[in-house]
């Protein structure tokens, strides 16, 4: 196990909600780093509406998802907070009172006096395609994802869908490997046009295979993939023989181990009072579209309020001994310093 | 108000009645339709609410934006009459619409 990490406050999740937490808690002096299972920031703003507008976050007439990521990164600046990306908190382990280890799924191990959940809707997973059987072939013919390509090398691959993680490994992984057929629903992709040129290149070069179609059934024993049936657009099957298959259907949410934490759970959302949106829990907090309480709105600027409530009971935590003084950053000169503007 | 019929995987029908302007999908979802669930809530960022329009209202309906299409590349069982609910605004036009849920959503 690698040394703890040592910070006042650890937040899981960096969508919107858990960067402007990080802002009101550095204007009260707590120092925090973010876990975040996506590789990069901005939770759903980032993964799943970058570009598309966001009307309602109160004094912006609009933004996007990936302006209004951009924009909360430029105002947590002066309170440098750490990111952890592509990993996932498996386990929080009570330590003090309050005083938690938090483990990541990448052996990273934290310990903070305040945990804030700001998780959205859980967990980011890679959809699995539903075709029936599939787990069967899981981990030995079928990944979600590419982690060491070496795998593949003189692999028979049947790469499934149209975006840019299918196109990006068709490329990647065609030198290695045996054979590359690329199985898309329609003769057209969203992935990068360069992309797209490329891999029609191949495919006009002889180089490799491209169908159009579905995958209705897979065809193999013990885990062992031997092929996968296809319909193609005019519904008439085919079979494609392949030992491996990389299926990628982009990205949905579970709850995944949030569900572990000691938490309440209500509908898979974590319920907390009102005052400062604590858990039931001591110390660990749930912000943003997570949590639930009576008249719950799952909207951002909700989430804003919930970050400013929480880092007021956060404080009593990381500061037993201070007393907390209500100031705003237009007229106090001590958070104006903390903002490096005075 | 409008009326839209959601035809389930079993081939049972259930009738439900929408103001204009609202989406298939809020149809569906504000009246506990099983069969949508429209997990991004109505951005076209996920294909949750994919439906299949009855061939007689195809026309009425229209065909998917590239952006919708690029969604659909996420359903499973995707034909030529798929549609995400999310992307199909109700009006006086689409009275009485039939659309047959999935078997499954992805």
């Amino acid at each position: 196990m690698s040394e703890a990490i040592k910070t006042d406050v650890l937040i899981i999740g960096a969508g919107p909600c858990g960067l402007f937490a990080v802002f009101e808690l550095g204007l009260l002096d707590m120092k925090v780093h973010l876990v975040d299972i996506l590789d990069k920031i901005g939770g759903q703003c980032a993964e799943l509406y970058p570009e598309k507008p966001i009307y309602d976050i109160p004094g912006i007439p609009l933004v996007t998802g990936q302006g209004l990521t951009e924009a909360l990164l430029e105002q947590i600046k002066p309170f440098d907070p750490t990111f952890h990306l592509n990993e996932m908190v498996e386990s929080i382990e009570k330590i003090g009172d309050p005083g938690f280890r938090v483990t990541t799924d990448a052996g990273k191990v934290f310990e903070c006096k305040v945990v804030v959940v700001s998780a959205g809707g859980g967990s980011f997973q890679p959809k699995r395609p539903p075709v029936p059987g599939i787990e069967a072939y899981e981990n030995t013919s079928v990944f979600y994802a590419v982690r060491k390509m070496e795998q593949f090398r003189d692999r028979d691959i049947l790469i499934v869908g149209g975006g840019d993680s299918a196109l990006d490994w068709t490329l990647n992984l065609h030198p290695l490997a045996k054979r590359i057929t690329l199985l898309h629903r329609r003769d057209d992709f969203r992935a990068a046009p360069h992309s797209v040129e490329q891999m029609r290149k191949l495919v006009a070069d002889g180089k490799m295979d491209l169908k159009i179609g579905q995958v209705t059934a897979l065809e193999g024993a013990d885990g062992q993939l031997s092929a996968a049936q296809v319909k193609g657009s005019d519904n008439a099957m085919s079979t494609i023989s392949c030992d491996t298959m990389l299926p990628f259907f982009g990205l949905t949410m579970k709850l995944g181990p949030v569900a572990n934490w000691g938490l309440q759970l209500e509908n898979n959302l974590v319920p907390v009072e009102t005052a400062s949106f604590e858990t039931n829990v001591p110390g660990i907090f749930a912000i943003g579209d997570i949590n639930t309480y009576p008249g719950k709105l799952k909207l951002i600027l909700s989430g804003f309020h919930e970050g400013a409530l929480m880092a007021q009971k956060a404080h009593r935590y990381v500061y037993p001994d201070k007393r907390l003084v209500f100031q705003y950053t237009t007229s106090s000169s001590s958070l104006q310093k903390k903002l490096g503007v005075n | 108000m409008t009326k839209i019929n959601f035809v389930d995987h079993s081939g049972e029908t259930r009738t439900v009645d929408v103001e204009n302007g609202a989406t298939v999908m809020e149809a569906a979802i504000r009246n506990a339709v099983p069969g949508i669930e429209a997990e991004c809530g109505g951005a076209c960022a996920c294909a949750t609410c994919h439906v299949y329009v009855d061939e007689a209202w195809t026309d009425k309906v229209g065909k998917p934006t590239p952006m919708e299409e690029d969604m659909l590349d996420f359903g499973y069982d995707v034909r030529p009459n798929s549609r995400l609910s999310c992307q199909i605004k109700v009006s006086d036009e689409l009275d009485g619409l039939v659309v047959m849920t999935p078997e499954r959503q992805a």
